[in-house]
């Protein structure tokens, strides 16, 4: 294998998951001052200036703190759960394109640490993989709380991730791939020019049905407020992480900041364009290739840390579901509103052939 | 290479099917199960079958078993409350399965002799190609499995309906 070919991805690995571990950290940060914000009080403000330092204070917190294991017959997988649940948040991130390619030494790099053509049913897989981390660390806590909350995720998870897969078919049927580079490169600018009218080529102006349900259900994947039942403290004490504590509590609700990043990467790049924006012809031709590539990827980030910030804001604004609302709107209202979805671009593919 | 893999892959795949039979506790027999499915997705990967691995791993590690974990941790399964299978259920369940491995023994001693259609074509396991194949050649199978699966369907539904005048 080629030595370069080595370092480049290395290098391109190594860099996503400290951008990663970086925007989870400071997340965590955002969300407790968006909710001083919201709910009118100071918020976080004593650790360094204007509370910046307040993450590695909840870091050395979590790492000081008592790491109790409860009496349970499965410590392995009790210690095991918070393992798989930050790994399957961080795998993701290897598939998602953070930009176009930029010319290092010689090199084109691309910005991705891999493209493969199957991008969208690797997410998927290691999505639905990742409730196992939950299930089996509420299961082995020994604690009927958790083993509900446990039951509760896994049920949650499996019926969104039915109407998630349907409303991402329609965009699937359109753009023709699976592949993450190909749906951000059909993407391309901000207008369309080349059809008889001229339309927004970001595929959430084409597919808005599509758009929403993706967002519903990638809030309940991520069980954020309104749907974050598994961890209902007015019902279930702390969910299935009631007997966590330490690190392994920190793994999971670190997991989750994690998943917040990369679902809002995701909904960037499918439905907002990806690193694509405005005039990037132009940049391209004044500023070259690394220059309209390194916009490409600050415009990726702000479409990532808007996405961010509107799971926050929801967070604050909404109050949580029941459970059978909950279940009602992923099988009654979602799922047929998708496949009603598919059905309509089925017949608008096939009638202007394109 | 190659040749580790797959005998890497075969090692986990047959190690997790023996500890999934042989598991005392029902869950830790599911999660065996979940690594078997893992090993045979690596299989198909080395046979250049992606998309198969993927959907194998989303469909049946993804889904099914979640849904099997989930309903065995509602489940009281203590040894106390456990219920016994009489001697005789036990020995027909031995025979049976007796009968099936004489089977399975008596096929593959006639393996050798097939002709297994190799192809080095390396795109036979994409999507494009395998889309094509599906929707082509094997219409009329694919279009009624998914007949057969809707009538699966209709059936659960059905027998999770309260009757009329049956409370709760």
């Amino acid at each position: 294998m080629d030595i370069g070919f080595l370092i480049e991805k290395s290098a391109v690995i190594l860099v996503v998951f400290g951008i990663t571990m970086l925007v989870a950290l400071y997340s965590t940060f955002g969300e407790r001052i968006f909710a001083s914000y919201f709910q009118d009080r100071l918020g976080p403000n004593r650790a360094g200036p204007g509370g910046i330092l307040q993450p590695l204070a909840d870091g050395v917190k979590m790492f000081t703190k008592e790491d109790f294991i409860p009496d349970t017959p499965n410590k392995f997988l009790f210690i095991f759960g918070p393992f798989l649940f930050m790994t399957t948040a961080l795998i993701t991130s290897s598939v998602i394109p953070w930009g176009d390619t930029l010319m290092v030494f010689g090199r084109i790099v691309k910005l991705q640490a891999a493209d493969i053509n199957i991008a969208i049913l690797f997410v998927f897989g290691v999505v639905s993989i990742g409730v196992y981390g939950i299930m089996l660390g509420g299961w082995a806590s020994n604690n009927k709380f958790s083993l509900l909350g446990a039951v509760r995720a896994s049920s949650q998870m499996i019926s969104y991730e039915v109407a998630m897969g349907l409303s991402i078919i329609a965009i699937l049927m359109m753009t023709g791939t699976l592949s993450l580079r190909s749906i951000v490169d059909q993407q391309h600018g901000f207008i369309d020019w080349s059809g008889s009218i001229p339309w927004f080529s970001w595929n959430v102006f084409k597919q808005p049905i599509a758009f929403l349900v993706f967002l519903i259900c990638a809030f309940a994947e991520t069980n954020r407020t309104p749907f974050d039942l598994p961890e209902c403290e007015a019902e279930l004490i702390g969910g299935y992480h009631t007997e966590y504590s330490s690190m392994k509590l920190g793994f999971f609700l670190f997991a989750e900041y994690i998943n917040m990043f990369i679902s809002s990467a995701l909904i960037a790049i499918i439905f907002f364009g990806g690193f694509n924006y405005p005039g990037m012809d132009w940049a391209f031709r004044t500023l070259g290739m690394n220059g309209a590539a390194l916009i490409g990827v600050g415009v990726m980030f702000v479409k990532t840390l808007f996405g961010i910030f509107f799971y926050m804001w929801v967070r604050w604004t909404v109050p949580r579901f029941r459970y059978d609302q909950l279940m009602n709107l992923g099988w009654k209202i979602l799922i047929p509103v998708s496949i009603f979805n598919i059905v309509a671009t089925g017949a608008v593919i096939l009638l202007t052939g394109k | 290479m190659t040749l580790y893999v797959f005998l890497f892959l075969s090692f986990v795949a047959i190690f997790c099917a023996l500890m999934t039979v042989l598991s005392k506790n029902p869950i830790h027999s599911v999660i065996y199960l979940i690594g078997c499915f893992f090993a045979i997705a690596g299989h198909y990967m080395l046979l250049n079958a992606e998309f198969l691995a993927i959907v194998h791993i989303i469909v049946y590690a993804g889904a099914i078993m979640v849904l099997f974990l989930s309903t065995l941790m509602l489940m009281n399964l203590n040894d106390e409350t456990e219920q016994h299978k009489p001697a005789v259920a036990k020995i027909s369940a031995v025979i049976a399965s007796g009968l099936l491995m004489l089977v399975l023994v008596a096929v593959l001693k006639k393996a050798d002799n097939l002709q297994v259609p190799l192809t080095q074509e390396i795109s036979i396991g994409t999507i494009k190609v395998l889309g094509k194949v599906l929707l082509d050649e094997y219409l009329f199978p694919f279009e009624f499995s998914s007949v057969l699966f809707l009538s699966a369907m209709i059936g659960a539904v059905l027998l999770t309906k309260k009757e009329k005048g049956q409370t709760a």
